[in-house]
């Protein structure tokens, strides 16, 4: 093997290889990043380099963000409906994917594909009939619109991934409890779900993640200035006019990404095995 | 168990709440009901409406009549909709394969010996965490038609002739520049997944095939691609769904322009259905994405599922 007679060299030319990769998935950040820092006047100055900060950087463009427009309210519904829609599609995918992974009951083959099916159904399919639902319960242009809509496409992702963690939970555990006394909900909550924080934990980042970034039923959802989410808002309403926006926009783009990147970062090693149940959307 | 409530039913005429959720058949639908629920209010009854819409002359604030498939026979005589449903394949087939041969070959570098391998692993995984239609925003300004990053970069290289291209103001590479954003956002996907998969391969089996004097070539050919072939269908038909329904990349980049060039079904749907306000319309051309929904789901529980269960 090559590798074996030559580790020093493989080893650098592997890393070498890389490269264009790492350049390619984080060139568009740190342009992003560059961009929100530098003052108009080298932004817009055709004959600079735009790798670069040359004439020093500025905090302007974050300061009329955060005072200036809406952005503090967008990132508060944010929060609001990537919570409160994670915390309400975490808890009931957690009993339907238990009740998939360890009970008999009719029906529970059915609806175990229909709710793969159902995790497959791109949200593009559906925002317009889901739009007129969405105007009868009278929820037409509110933040509680996305509430009530997130937990259609959390709830399969969530339910196929706790399917898996449930699994993995030896059956005589949840026996030996009920052997011992306890109800079938007893040992649930005492037992078998203190084995599986790590899927609950991957659920809920998955959940906010998912919310947060969700764009076409929060674009076409809603349109009020207070009722939008980050991502609609830094898109649609920090486009002006003429063309001197781009310093705001990239600030806007850097600060609604910030709480996701965060969470990123502390849960790295979740994000991964919840990417590897399959998580694509 | 089965004993003890043979024995205990008769006794007690009014079983107690959490003795009734101790059996299997009860206790498995009541905790399946709330999300039968949520599915059947908000998935299954607009899909129920998608197909009446498609069929009717919906106009928003207006009742609507049935027309049977009115909407349909008028969309193939549209340029605009026979253009979309022709970008929807290009952008599809070239992105999912620019994704599956980048994913595959990043996945075999980072299965390797590495220094920081979480570093470069979570660098990596970047672009699929970060909101969408905001990352896009940083490619909208990187193609920009008077500062782009990428043509002064490829100008200065030598690569590209001064001006450089408009990238999102000329049909092809406006196209390009969008399957682009959709490779680059979906790239993780396929390398973390494939990543996965190759780690389950036994080192045994390359010592094996070393043995029996396979070189790199022979042993990905011969045990790494076989074996890999579940993982590789699943990420091929799961990315297949969410790259013809994308609509975040197209609408923030180039609403479609230049001329309807790349539109695809999701963008175009929002156009007619809810900026002109031809509901029907708008929903008849989602319902594109449904045979490509159906075709993944039948090849999953037909091929895919058997193997991994």
């Amino acid at each position: 093997m090559a590798v074996r007679r030559r580790p020093r060299l493989g080893k650098v030319l592997r890393h070498l290889g890389l490269v264009p990769f790492l350049v390619f998935a984080l060139f568009p950040f740190y342009h992003m990043a560059l961009t929100s820092l530098k003052q108009d006047r080298e932004l817009y100055d055709r004959q600079a380099v735009p790798l670069l900060i040359r004439q020093g950087p500025t905090l302007e463009h974050y300061r009329k963000l955060v005072w200036e427009t809406g952005f503090l309210t967008w990132t508060k519904n944010s929060l609001l409906v990537a919570a409160l829609a994670t915390t309400a599609s975490v808890v009931i995918s957690t009993v339907a994917a238990y009740a998939l992974a360890r009970l008999r009951f009719f029906g529970v083959n059915a609806f175990g594909t229909g709710i793969f099916v159902t995790y497959l159904v791109p949200t593009s399919l559906l925002f317009l009939p889901l739009a007129q639902v969405v105007h009868w319960l009278g929820l037409a242009d509110s933040t509680w619109s996305l509430v009530v809509t997130y937990p259609t496409f959390l709830v399969p992702f969530c339910t196929w991934l706790l399917m898996g963690y449930f699994r993995t939970v030896p059956r005589e555990v949840e026996e030996c409890a009920m052997v011992d006394g306890a109800t079938r909900l007893q040992a649930l909550v005492r037992v078998v779900l203190p084995m599986t924080v790590p899927g609950l934990v991957c659920a809920v980042l998955f959940g906010f993640t998912l919310s947060w970034n969700e764009f076409i039923y929060a674009l076409t959802f809603t349109s009020s200035s207070d009722q939008i989410t980050a991502a609609v808002g830094v898109t649609s309403e920090l486009i002006r006019g003429d063309i001197y926006f781009w310093g705001g926009l990239m600030a806007g783009a850097v600060l609604a990404s910030v709480p996701i990147v965060l969470l990123y970062v502390v849960f790295l090693d979740y994000y991964v095995s919840g990417l590897t149940a399959g998580a694509v959307r | 168990m089965a004993v003890s409530s043979a024995r205990i039913g008769p006794v007690l005429a009014r079983p107690r709440l959490r003795e009734l959720f101790d059996h299997e058949r009860v206790l498995g639908p009541a905790f399946v009901s709330p999300a039968l629920l949520l599915i059947g209010l908000l998935v299954a009854y607009p899909f129920g409406m998608a197909l009446y819409l498609a069929l009717s002359d919906a106009y928003i604030g207006r009742p609507s009549q049935f027309v049977g498939l009115r909407n349909f026979v008028t969309l193939w005589d549209s340029d605009a909709f026979r253009q979309t449903f022709q970008n929807a394949f290009v952008f599809t087939g070239t992105a999912v394969t620019l994704k599956l041969v980048l994913g595959l070959a990043l996945a075999l570098l980072l299965n390797e010996q590495l220094w920081c391998k979480r570093l470069i692993r979570g660098a990596v995984l970047l672009p699929w965490v970060i909101p969408t239609a905001l990352s896009t925003l940083g490619w909208w300004w990187m193609f920009n038609s008077l500062y782009s990053v990428v043509n002064w970069t490829g100008i200065h290289l030598g690569l590209l002739e001064p001006p450089g291209p408009n990238w999102l103001g000329q049909r092809h590479y406006a196209m390009a520049a969008v399957i682009t954003v959709n490779v680059w956002r979906g790239l993780p996907f396929f390398a973390i997944t494939l990543l996965a998969g190759l780690v389950s391969i036994p080192r045994e089996l390359y010592e094996a095939a070393e043995a029996d004097g396979a070189g790199p070539v022979a042993r990905f050919r011969y045990v790494t691609l076989p074996l890999l072939k579940p993982v590789l269908a699943i990420v091929v038909l799961f990315s297949t769904i969410f790259t013809f329904s994308d609509f975040n990349i197209v609408y923030v980049l180039t609403h479609g322009g230049p001329i309807n060039s790349t539109h695809l079904f999701a963008t175009l749907a929002r156009q007619v259905g809810l900026e002109s306000g031809q509901l029907g319309q708008g929903a008849a051309i989602s319902l594109y994405l449904f045979p490509v929904l159906v075709f993944v789901v039948w090849a999953q529980l037909r091929f895919v599922r058997r193997q991994v269960y």
